[in-house]
C-alpha cells in the first residue's frame, strides 16, 4: 500500500496508540479489499464502542473500563486496550438498541439501559455526534456532493452515493470507528469515478408513485442486480425523500445495491449515456405490472393469519411527513385492543413532532412513538406478537427472519387500517 | 482414491485451515441473515437457511444486505461458530472487514468457479498465504459416472 507521511506516522504509533490501533486495522482491511492508498474522510457514521450486556460481559469489563476495552478490543480488532482519544473528525452515532424513553415498552432490561446509556455518555464525550438514527440525512448530517464519507448502515449508504452524490462504501462497525480515529478509509469502490457507473438498466413500465411502489421496486432492483448498480428509466415520476428512502432501503435488503442511477433525476445520471459512462448494460430488465405483482407476493409469501397484532412503521425511521400521514389516518379514532402500533424515528424528528403536538395524536390513538432503534435491530416486538404488519419492505425482509413471525408489507394506510380493525385488508396493487 | 484439485487465487486474510466444504450459490446476509450464537443462516428462503457454518470451509459467492455484516461474524468468533475458512467470488466491503475480524483464512479471485467445483461435503483445505485451494471430492462427481455409463454402452 502507498501511504502517506501522516499515515506512516499513525501506523508507527507516533501519532498516538489509539490511531496505531485504527491504522493497522485499516490497513489489515485495505490490504483484504486490494486498495492501494486511502481518502481522507471529515464524515463517519458508525456505532462507535457501543455495547449490550453481551459484549460488556464477554470482555469482563466495568462500567469505568467498558468503552475504551470494547472499543480497542472489538471495534479496532485490537489485542491491546488503548485509550480512546477526543475524535479529529465528524463522527456520528447512527441507531442503537433501546430508547432511553421508551424502553420499558420495547421490554429492554435495566441492564441494557444502562450499557447503553453508558457507552452513549462515553462516545459524547469524545466528540461523537449522538444522532441516533438510520437516517443521519434527516437528523443534522447531510453530505455535500462529492464528499468523501464513510458509513454504515445500508440504507444511509445507499441515500448518500445515489440521492445525495457523496461518495462512501458500505463501512461496518470496524471500519468507520478506526476512521473516526484516523481520517482514512481505503481508496477502493464507489470513492473511485469509475465504480460508480451503472452495470444493469432496468426500464420500468409501471406507474412508480406511492410510497409503497417505490420500496416493491427497490425490493426487485435489489433482487434483480445484487450487488451491481441499476440505472433506471421509464415511467418514473421524480421521487421525494421518503420515496429515495423506501427505494433504496428495500434495494439495499434484498441485494446489496450501494448505489443507483434515476435517469434526468439522481445527480450522476442526466443522461442515460452518463449512468453508464458510455458502456452497454450487462443485463436490460424489463420491470412492469407483472414483476411489481410478483415482488408483491415474495415480501408477502410469509403472511398467513389475517388476524394482526402488531403494526411497525418507521423503517427507515420515520420523517416528519410520515408522522403526519400516520397522525391523519388516526385523527380521533382509537386502534384495536387487539393490535399495537409502534413508530420509530430519530430523536431529531421527535422532538419536532412532539413540538407540533404529533407524538401526542399517536398516543391518543392508543400507540406509540419510540426512537433511537427498530424492532428488528432491538429484536423487539410487543409480548405474545405472531403476526405484524409492516410499510417497508426493508423491514418485511428482516424482521420474520429475526423474529420468527408473519409479516404482511402493504401501505402505510393499510397498515394504519390493520392498526384500527387488527385484520389485515391490504391489497396486491 | 479420490482425485485432489486444486485452485489458485488471491490472499484476502492470511492463515491455513482445512474442513469439510458448506457451499452455497446464494449471497449472505450478515446482520439479520445469519444467528451469530448457532453459526446458523436464518434468511427467509435463503438455500442454507437452518443450516450451521460453524467449524466449515464456507464457499459463496460474497456478501449482501446491512452493514452489519462485519459486526456479525465478528461476534460468531467470539462465540466459536465462525466458520474455518471462507472462500468467495464478489469482493465487497462487507465480506473483506468480515473476512479480517473473524481472523480465518479467506481467498477470491480464483482461477476456476469454486462454487462450480466445490460442493457440500467436500474436504476442503486453504492455505490463504499462498492462495492455494485444495479439494477432495467428498463423492465421484455426477458428469464422470454418466460417461462410464455411456462408455459401456457403446459398442467397441
Amino acid at each position: 500500500m502507498q501511504l502517506t507521511d501522516t499515515e506512516r506516522a499513525m501506523l508507527d504509533g507516533s501519532a498516538g496508540k489509539a490511531q496505531q490501533k485504527a491504522m493497522e486495522l485499516l490497513v489489515r482491511y485495505a490490504e483484504a479489499l486490494g486498495a492501494e492508498r486511502f481518502v481522507e474522510t471529515n464524515n463517519v457514521a458508525g456505532v462507535p464502542g457501543s455495547y449490550t450486556p453481551f459484549l460488556f460481559n464477554y470482555y469482563k469489563a466495568t462500567r469505568e473500563n467498558a468503552y475504551d476495552l470494547i472499543y480497542s478490543l472489538f471495534d479496532l480488532d485490537s489485542d491491546e486496550v488503548v485509550e480512546v482519544p477526543r475524535l479529529q473528525v465528524h463522527g456520528c452515532h447512527l441507531q442503537g438498541g433501546v430508547d432511553p424513553e421508551g424502553w420499558q415498552t420495547l421490554g429492554a432490561k435495566p441492564e441494557a439501559l444502562q450499557a447503553s446509556q453508558d457507552s452513549e455518555r462515553a462516545a459524547s464525550s469524545k466528540g461523537i455526534e449522538i444522532l441516533k438514527t438510520c437516517t443521519p440525512y434527516l437528523a443534522g448530517n447531510v453530505p455535500a456532493r462529492g464528499e468523501h464519507c464513510a458509513w454504515m448502515e445500508s440504507s444511509a449508504v445507499v441515500y448518500c452515493n445515489s440521492v445525495l452524490g457523496a461518495r462512501t462504501n458500505t463501512e461496518g462497525r470496524e471500519s468507520t470507528s478506526a476512521a473516526m480515529l484516523t481520517g482514512r478509509i481505503p481508496d477502493w469502490g464507489l470513492h473511485r469515478a469509475e465504480n460508480r457507473l451503472a452495470s444493469h438498466r432496468i426500464d420500468v413500465d409501471v406507474a412508480t408513485e406511492s410510497v409503497m411502489d417505490w420500496g416493491l421496486l427497490g425490493y426487485y432492483a435489489g433482487i434483480a442486480v445484487g450487488e451491481r448498480i441499476p440505472v433506471l428509466t421509464g415511467r418514473l415520476a421524480p421521487p421525494d425523500l421518503v420515496r429515495y428512502k423506501h427505494f433504496g432501503a428495500a434495494a439495499a435488503s434484498s441485494g446489496g445495491v450501494e448505489m443507483y442511477h434515476l435517469v434526468g433525476i439522481t445527480p450522476d445520471a442526466e443522461t442515460l449515456e452518463m449512468a453508464l459512462g458510455s458502456r452497454r448494460p450487462e443485463q436490460v430488465l424489463h420491470y412492469g405490472a407483472a414483476e411489481r405483482a410478483r415482488t408483491y407476493d415474495e415480501l408477502n409469501s410469509n403472511g398467513k393469519d389475517t388476524d394482526v397484532d402488531y403494526v411497525m412503521l418507521g423503517c427507515p425511521h420515520a420523517a416528519l411527513e410520515q408522522i403526519e400521514q400516520i397522525c391523519e389516518l388516526l385523527e380521533g379514532r382509537r386502534i384495536s385492543v387487539n393490535c399495537r402500533l409502534w413508530v420509530f424515528t430519530s430523536r431529531a424528528i421527535k422532538s419536532v413532532a412532539d413540538a407540533r403536538g404529533l407524538t401526542r395524536v399517536i398516543r391518543d390513538a392508543g400507540g406509540v412513538v419510540l426512537t433511537d432503534t427498530c424492532s428488528a435491530i432491538s429484536q423487539a416486538i410487543p409480548p405474545g406478537t405472531k403476526v405484524a404488519a409492516l410499510d417497508s419492505a426493508k423491514q418485511a425482509h428482516y424482521l420474520p427472519a429475526i423474529m420468527g413471525i408473519q409479516a404482511w408489507f402493504g401501505s402505510t394506510s393499510d397498515c394504519i387500517d390493520t392498526a384500527l380493525t387488527g385484520r389485515w385488508n391490504g391489497r396486491r396493487p | 482414491m479420490s482425485t485432489l484439485i486444486t485452485l489458485h487465487g488471491r490472499k484476502v486474510v492470511g492463515g491455513i485451515a482445512e474442513g469439510e466444504a458448506l457451499v452455497t450459490h446464494e449471497t449472505i446476509s450478515g446482520w439479520g441473515g445469519v444467528n451469530a450464537t448457532t453459526g446458523t443462516v436464518i434468511e427467509i428462503r435463503h438455500e442454507l437457511r437452518g443450516q450451521s457454518f460453524k467449524d466449515k470451509v464456507l464457499v459463496c459467492p460474497g456478501a449482501k444486505g446491512s452493514s452489519g455484516w462485519s459486526n456479525m461474524f465478528h461476534l460468531t468468533r467470539l462465540m466459536g461458530t465462525a466458520p474455518r475458512a471462507l472462500i468467495f467470488n464478489e469482493m465487497t466491503t462487507k465480506i473483506a472487514l468480515g473476512a479480517v475480524v473473524m481472523r480465518v483464512p479467506a481467498v477470491t479471485e480464483l482461477d476456476q468457479d469454486p462454487l462450480a467445483i466445490i460442493e457440500t461435503g467436500d474436504w476442503v483445505r486453504v492455505d490463504a498465504d499462498r492462495g492455494i485451494v485444495e479439494i477432495r471430492k467428498a463423492r465421484r462427481a455426477v458428469r464422470p459416472r454418466a460417461t462410464i455409463a455411456v462408455e459401456r454402452t457403446t459398442p467397441e
